[in-house]
């Protein structure tokens, strides 16, 4: 029983990550049909920023409060994002918004790609210490269930991040924008809607996310890299398919339960291989999920129908 | 060959024969004037050989049937482990190259097919999301299956792959013609690579103009089209998926027991992406687009391997990008731009049943 709910806690916490990748995958597919595949590598960048900028701050001000200093880098790590995805549409999406399909998504391979090696230029090939600010010392709420503080952040931090999105998207003038876009952009541009304004807002919105997510990610692993973007970022996508691209509600509830997948999948493979597989089979899940869910059920859990659509 | 002819600049459209001449001059010359560099450069062109092979597979499922797929180094990898297995002290099993090669080939051709079953209904870019997936699958399995049963010896791979042997000759050593005279065994690779790359692309392009050829036009082109005017578009991609791996099959073997060891880490993503990128630089759908985005991208990088350190070491005293970072700069480089500013790559393909042409054929304008 102990280890089931602490699967439960551990899928919650790699879900809530999972999810706000999701949120920006989902946003720009709703919008532009395009898989931006360097989304995952902007939670890299994000976690490299700001673990540059703990660095900084610990040499300046080595008595600053924690949080303080967790607050400052994600205030520098989130605008760094934002911009490199603004470039990134502005160079090398936009030109291609009327090409044939393959090249857009050719392209994004690319930048994927070049973010990575431009990573790897400027922060080297090693792994990286990432500070735990928060503490790390795991609490007991039931017996033999642990989560740690940090855990216990992300959890919340992204839960009222997803919220602020939501917010923003139903209820604001902008927000009607975008979905105005994502419906139609000519209509849309009819209407007065600068579309392409909101395109770009729609990939620098998703950065912010990213770049939070990034944060997170690599405070509670303790480590970062030029390479840890892409698999949470395939992940994340896989979570938005999962739950229904373009749609907001989908991608959280897809994260959450690819999270949850992931996690029962790694405490019990084991068992149900009789011994066979162990836990370093843990990534075929994600995997398993995204091609079951396209073969059987493209909408996804709460989508509709667009496999037909590329 | 003709295709290749006529892409020789400046000779290729004045006298297309002289330049069939001269990519056939240079075909066979091109090891003997490396050699005269050092033995470096053989083994660079014979890898170029096998990315040749490479990206005319890939170049037959992404181009000619218009399918992206993003997890094709399996495909090597499914013949590489094939040949590791079937003819390696691994599990003791010597077998001939010629039984390796058509099992290989039917080994990758039916991954291929289970890949290509459950994808069917996708397109574009969930296809390509799904076929990574795949890709990492098989690299996964590669590198965990060595407990509870050690199958593929995981991370450390398979060493000492039996050399090829050509009716008794031993590729692998060289061949003492005369006393002072020896042909290296890096040449006897290249000529055996060679007389591959060349029926490959023979039997290509009688495919690309024969009825499953325009087939796959059709079905890139416009699928809903396509399946109006009959064909059967299923078969069509699973054929494009089974014939496109076997390529990677076939290839793998060739690499396998070149190299004498294989490993999992010789088929990341970064390779697919690596070959993916050769074809789209090339120009897709197009034999000669492929061979030559396939010779630039795998020689470049070593070229740039061995300016890259002493030019560095000269300009700023120490080495700034190592050659690694380097390579993977230039493919990621290569294909965004190329997709900016020439999407049609390189070579653009001669679009012999595309509607454009059509078009201007009778004299309407695009």
């Amino acid at each position: 029983m102990e280890i089931f709910l602490q699967q439960i806690v551990n899928g919650l916490v790699v879900g809530s990550v999972y999810a706000l990748v999701a949120l920006g995958y989902t946003m720009v597919y709703g919008i532009l049909g395009l898989i931006n595949f360097a989304h995952g590598d902007l939670v890299m960048v994000g976690a490299l920023t700001a673990l540059q900028t703990m660095m900084f701050l610990m040499g300046v001000a080595p008595g600053m409060s924690p949080i303080a200093m967790l607050t400052l880098s994600l205030l520098v790590a989130i605008p760094v994002c934002m911009l490199l995805a603004f470039t990134m549409e502005r160079l090398a999406y936009r030109p291609l918004r009327n090409a044939p399909r393959l090249a857009p998504l050719i392209t994004a391979i690319g930048v994927s790609f070049l973010l990575q090696t431009l990573a790897m230029i400027i922060w080297g090939r090693n792994y990286h210490t990432f500070p735990q600010l928060i503490s790390t010392t795991p609490l007991q709420p039931i017996e033999g269930v642990f989560i740690t503080p940090i855990q216990i952040t992300i959890i919340i931090v992204s839960a009222l991040m997803m919220a602020g999105l939501v917010l923003l998207v139903t209820k604001t003038k902008l927000g009607r924008a975008m979905r105005a876009t994502a419906e139609n952009h000519r209509v849309a541009a009819l209407m007065g809607v600068d579309t392409n304004m909101i395109i770009a807002l729609t990939f620098v919105l998703g950065a912010a996310l990213a770049a939070v997510a990034g944060v997170m990610f690599a405070s509670n692993y303790g480590i970062a890299h030029y390479g840890m973007g892409f698999m949470p970022g395939l992940k994340a996508f896989t979570a938005a398919v999962l739950g229904g691209i373009g749609n907001l509600g989908g991608a959280m509830l897809g994260g959450i339960v690819l999270g949850l997948v992931e996690s029962f999948g790694a405490g019990y493979i084991e068992h149900l291989t009789f011994g066979f597989l162990n836990s370093s089979y843990q990534d075929i899940f994600a995997f398993m999920i995204l091609g079951l869910v396209l073969i059987f059920k493209p909408t996804g859990l709460l989508g509709e129908r667009v496999s037909d659509r590329a | 060959m003709n295709e290749l002819a006529l892409a020789v600049p400046w000779l290729g459209k004045r006298n297309p024969l002289a330049a069939r001449w001269l990519v056939i001059a240079i075909a066979i010359g091109a090891p003997i004037v490396a050699m005269m560099f050092g033995r470096t450069w053989v083994r660079v062109l014979d890898f170029a050989l096998l990315y040749i092979l490479l990206a005319l597979g890939l170049n037959l499922v992404v181009g000619f049937a218009g399918l992206l797929d993003l997890g094709y180094i399996a495909f090597y990898a499914v013949g590489a482990y094939t040949a590791a297995f079937l003819a390696s002290p691994h599990f003791d099993v010597h077998l001939p190259i010629w039984i390796v090669l058509p099992l290989a080939a039917c080994f990758a051709a039916t991954a291929g097919i289970t890949l290509g079953f459950p994808v069917l209904r996708l397109r574009g870019d969930y296809l390509a999301i799904v076929t990574l997936g795949f890709g990492e699958i098989v690299r996964i399995f590669m590198n965990n299956l060595n407990y509870p049963i050690n199958i593929t010896n995981g991370p450390q791979g398979i060493n000492s792959l039996d050399p090829i042997m050509l009716f008794g000759w031993d590729l692998s050593r060289n061949i003492q013609v005369t006393e002072d005279l020896a042909i290296n065994s890096l040449f006897l690779y290249y000529y055996f690579f060679l007389a591959c790359v060349v029926g490959s692309i023979i039997f290509i392009q009688r495919l690309q103009i024969s009825r499953v050829g325009r087939a796959w036009a059709a079905m890139r082109d416009d699928e809903l089209a396509a399946k109006a005017i009959g064909i059967n578009t299923r078969n069509m991609k699973l054929l494009a998926f089974s014939l496109g791996a076997t390529f990677g099959g076939v290839s793998g073997v060739l690499f396998g027991t070149f190299q004498g060891f294989v490993s999992p880490e010789s088929f990341s993503l970064m390779e697919s992406i690596a070959v993916l990128t050769m074809v789209v630089f090339g120009g897709m759908g197009n034999v000669a687009g492929a061979i030559v985005g396939a010779i630039i991208l795998s020689a470049l990088p070593e070229i740039l391997r061995h300016l890259a350190v002493p030019v560095q070491n000269a300009l700023f005293g120490h080495v700034l990008l190592d050659p690694e970072v380097l390579r993977m700069l230039l493919l990621s480089l290569a294909m965004i731009l190329m997709m900016l500013l020439r999407p049609s790559g390189l070579i653009p393909a001669n679009a012999k049943y595309s509607h454009i042409r059509y078009l201007k054929a009778k004299g309407v304008t695009e």
